[in-house]
């Protein structure tokens, strides 16, 4: 079992856990996700690590209530303990100095983008963020962004929080006019699919993190295959990063709407068991 | 051997053998020649002593027959139902040339079943402690025997699990109604009761790296029994839309997972209306059946060698044909087609002839030009094989690996290029049987055991 040690709503819809996984800690990356199971019953979902303490043993997510799933997870308090964590899972960034670099999160996305961006800043790089959300109740992590970035730019779709824009537009500013040498760029795939047109008229080299659907996350069962330059890929193990401008964001898109119907129906069945709305 | 009717059972996930009474056990059992030669025992991969335990059956005590198995084979009642006995023990038994061989796999099955039923279940006697450590990366078959025997030498033995269960392909790629997993359950428990450690959701390669194991965490030797791995798409068009599983996929949804349970489990699956599964192995047996419980109208099995060439169970392929899976043999697949939305609405197949035998001494099917055809479907799932999963071994720079990929191990020890590590089952030979991994996982216990003893490597005889 591996216990919630600490929980934090980051707003009405994401939730941050420091779970207790001392292993797993040790041998986290940035850029690393796991795979949780709450019960007995439970389905296997993947998570990104949003961060780790190696000598505390623990590592930290953070989700959105989105599914039956992530609605269950977020009723569980500090103490209560999930049945399975596997990790570390998926190939780790790559990280190196490459000079001025950008980096994008959108949504939950920040917080995978966070221990990117902070690898990249120890590496010596020259660190431009960009988080944006839909409105100001979904930015979250803005100190912890802002202390391993030169710049921080906030951006939401409605405007209450920083500039009323989505990202690709300060994004396409910075390429204009900087001498840009790689962009990171993590969230729901159709900000990284349009993050990814935007750098390519520049020629700028991006990296995008893949959230397919997946089930053992080891390269067993192929759930998460995705197209990357026209070949098939696990994102589990081939990734989760890729290539931005070689990724069909469109079948990605597709293939995570697969279970719509079923995840409605869960969803349902959970809400009238919970007798909540 | 009684079973579920056909049409009932294509409903439910319940087994479909209900296993042998006493009394039917006995008659059987009392077929048996007793030969001066028997040459059964030399078709089982583990050498099981078959004579001796099936007159044990014959005389009623059916527990100590359970105990002979037990003496070469940690999993009798897995064995009983998933061996291909009709190429193994049974092929070679006298009564086999005049008329049916002795039923050695049902009367496996039945001691297994009774003894555990019967909670006569016995625990060997703790050994003295040999003071050394091994790590088994991987819990199905090869690795629970290796565990297994290892155990009984003294040694602490730590078995290392990806997966959130214990027991492998047992676990995930057998369905329940071939092998209930209660039973899996139980054998792993035998093995844990004995002293060995199960560790789950550990993947080893990324949590554990070999050379942690061996060099910090103290382990005298490691033995490698991770699988065949990733499975093989064909590489058509469409191959990607949505309804489109691999086998390993569909059947861990609905084995591991319970998928056919949804919504009381939580893992959704796609139940297919009309499923095309595409090979003739086990393992397309097992998913067409699968699809069918779940509610398929129609399932197609696609194979393109005739019916002769399958390489699945007797058994498997004839209770498919009583369920009512429709066969489409010489056939092909070339695409899929597209709703529109992504989803596989149908697929385009080519029907093919026998032509010159291959390299695998089977005629190899060659399409007939013009003979494309379409049918419906809503599912699809190849089921035609898998490559190695490099992901551990690319971890270990020091370990040779043939040109596919696969771990090149002594097939008599399972000694690798790395001293201290074996390896064994289907991530050195690539897919095949339970009862080979199992094989391959006592031989590779005798070659720990020996290498503790005597710390010598000799990797002369390692097959290139």
């Amino acid at each position: 079992m591996f216990k919630i040690l600490k929980k934090e709503e980051l707003s009405d819809a994401v939730t941050l856990f420091e779970i207790e996984a001392k292993d797993i800690a040790k041998k986290a990356k940035a850029g690393n996700f796991f795979v949780l199971k709450i019960d007995e019953q439970g389905e296997r979902i993947p998570l990104t690590i949003a961060d780790f303490d190696r000598e505390r043993g623990t590592i930290t997510t953070i989700f959105q209530k989105m599914g039956k799933t992530t609605h269950q997870l977020g009723a569980l308090s500090e103490g209560d303990a999930l049945s399975d964590v596997i990790g570390p899972l998926g190939m780790h960034s790559h990280i190196e100095k490459f000079g001025k670099v950008v980096c994008v999160g959108g949504g939950v996305g920040i917080a995978p983008i966070y221990p990117i961006a902070r690898a990249l800043k120890e590496a010596g790089n020259t660190v431009i963020s960009i988080i944006g959300a839909r409105s100001k109740n979904l930015i979250f992590w803005e100190d912890k962004m802002r202390e391993v970035s030169d710049e921080l730019i906030i951006v939401t779709d409605d405007g209450s929080h920083g500039r009323k824009a989505v990202v690709t537009v300060p994004l396409d500013e910075l390429l204009r006019d900087d001498d840009i040498q790689l962009v990171y760029a993590i969230g729901p795939a159709i900000m990284m699919k349009f993050v990814s047109k935007t750098t390519e008229k520049y020629q700028v080299k991006t990296i995008v993190s893949l959230n397919s659907i997946m089930v053992d996350a080891t390269g067993m069962c192929g759930a998460c295959r995705v197209e990357v330059g026209g070949e098939t890929k696990f994102a589990c193990v081939d990734g989760p990063e890729f290539e931005g401008h070689k990724v069909d964001f469109d079948l990605l898109m597709s293939r995570q709407r697969m279970y719509i119907d079923e995840e409605k129906l869960a969803m349902e069945r959970y809400k009238n068991k919970m007798g909540v709305q | 051997m009684r079973e579920q009717e056909p049409l009932v059972r294509a409903k439910n996930f319940m087994e479909v053998p209900y296993g042998y009474s006493p009394e039917e056990a006995e008659a059987e059992a009392s077929r048996c020649l007793n030969c001066l030669k028997p040459s059964c025992r030399q078709g089982c991969p583990v050498s099981v002593d078959i004579p001796s335990f099936i007159k044990l059956v014959k005389e009623g005590r059916f527990v100590e027959a359970a105990w002979k198995i037990k003496e070469e084979n940690a999993l009798p009642a897995v064995c009983g139902r998933v061996c291909p006995q009709e190429s193994q023990c049974e092929s070679l038994c006298i009564l086999g040339k005049k008329s049916t061989p002795v039923a050695i796999g049902n009367l496996e099955r039945f001691v297994a079943d009774y003894e555990r039923e019967n909670g006569e279940v016995q625990i060997p006697e703790k050994p003295k402690p040999s003071g050394r450590k091994v790590a088994i990366i991987g819990s199905g078959p090869g690795g629970l025997t290796c565990a297994a025997d290892l155990i009984k030498e003294g040694h602490q033995v730590t078995l290392f699990e990806a997966l959130h269960k214990p027991g492998g392909v047992l676990i995930y790629g057998i369905p329940e109604f071939r092998l209930p997993k209660v039973i899996v359950e139980k054998e792993v428990d035998y093995i844990k009761k004995q002293g060995v450690e199960v560790v789950t959701n550990a993947f080893v390669g990324k949590l554990y790296e070999i050379d942690e194991l061996l060099n910090e965490k103290g382990f005298d030797a490691c033995f490698i029994a991770t699988g065949a791995g990733l499975p093989v798409f064909m590489g058509i068009p469409g191959e990607n839309l949505n309804g489109i599983y691999s086998a390993n996929e569909f059947l861990t949804r609905a084995n591991l997972m319970k998928a056919y349970l949804f919504p009381e489990y939580d893992t959704p699956i796609k139940r297919g209306k009309k499923v095309a599964v595409l090979g003739g192995g086990n393992v397309a047996m097992d998913s067409a059946r699968v699809a069918l419980r779940l509610g398929a109208e129609k399932v197609y099995l696609i194979y393109r060698r005739s019916e002769a060439e399958m390489p699945a169970r007797k058994a498997e392929i004839h209770h498919a044909h009583e369920e009512g899976i429709e066969f489409m043999l010489l056939t092909n697949p070339v695409r899929y087609i597209d709703d529109g939305k992504g989803n596989v609405c149908g697929i385009e197949c080519i029907k093919m002839e026998l032509g010159e035998p291959d390299a695998s001494g089977r005629r190899k099917p060659v399409p007939v030009k013009g003979s494309e055809f379409q049918i419906e479907i809503d599912v699809a799932i190849p089921a035609i094989g898998t490559r190695s999963n490099q992901f551990l071994t690319s971890t270990m720079s020091d370990l040779s690996l043939n040109k596919r990929g696969y771990i090149i191990a002594d097939h008599e020890t399972g000694m690798t290029s790395k001293p201290g590590v074996f390896a064994g089952g289907d991530i050195v030979t690539g897919a095949a049987t339970v009862i080979l991994a199992m094989g391959a996982g006592r031989k590779a216990a005798r070659g720990i055991n020996e290498y503790l003893k005597w710390k010598f490597w000799d990797t002369s005889k390692l097959a290139r």
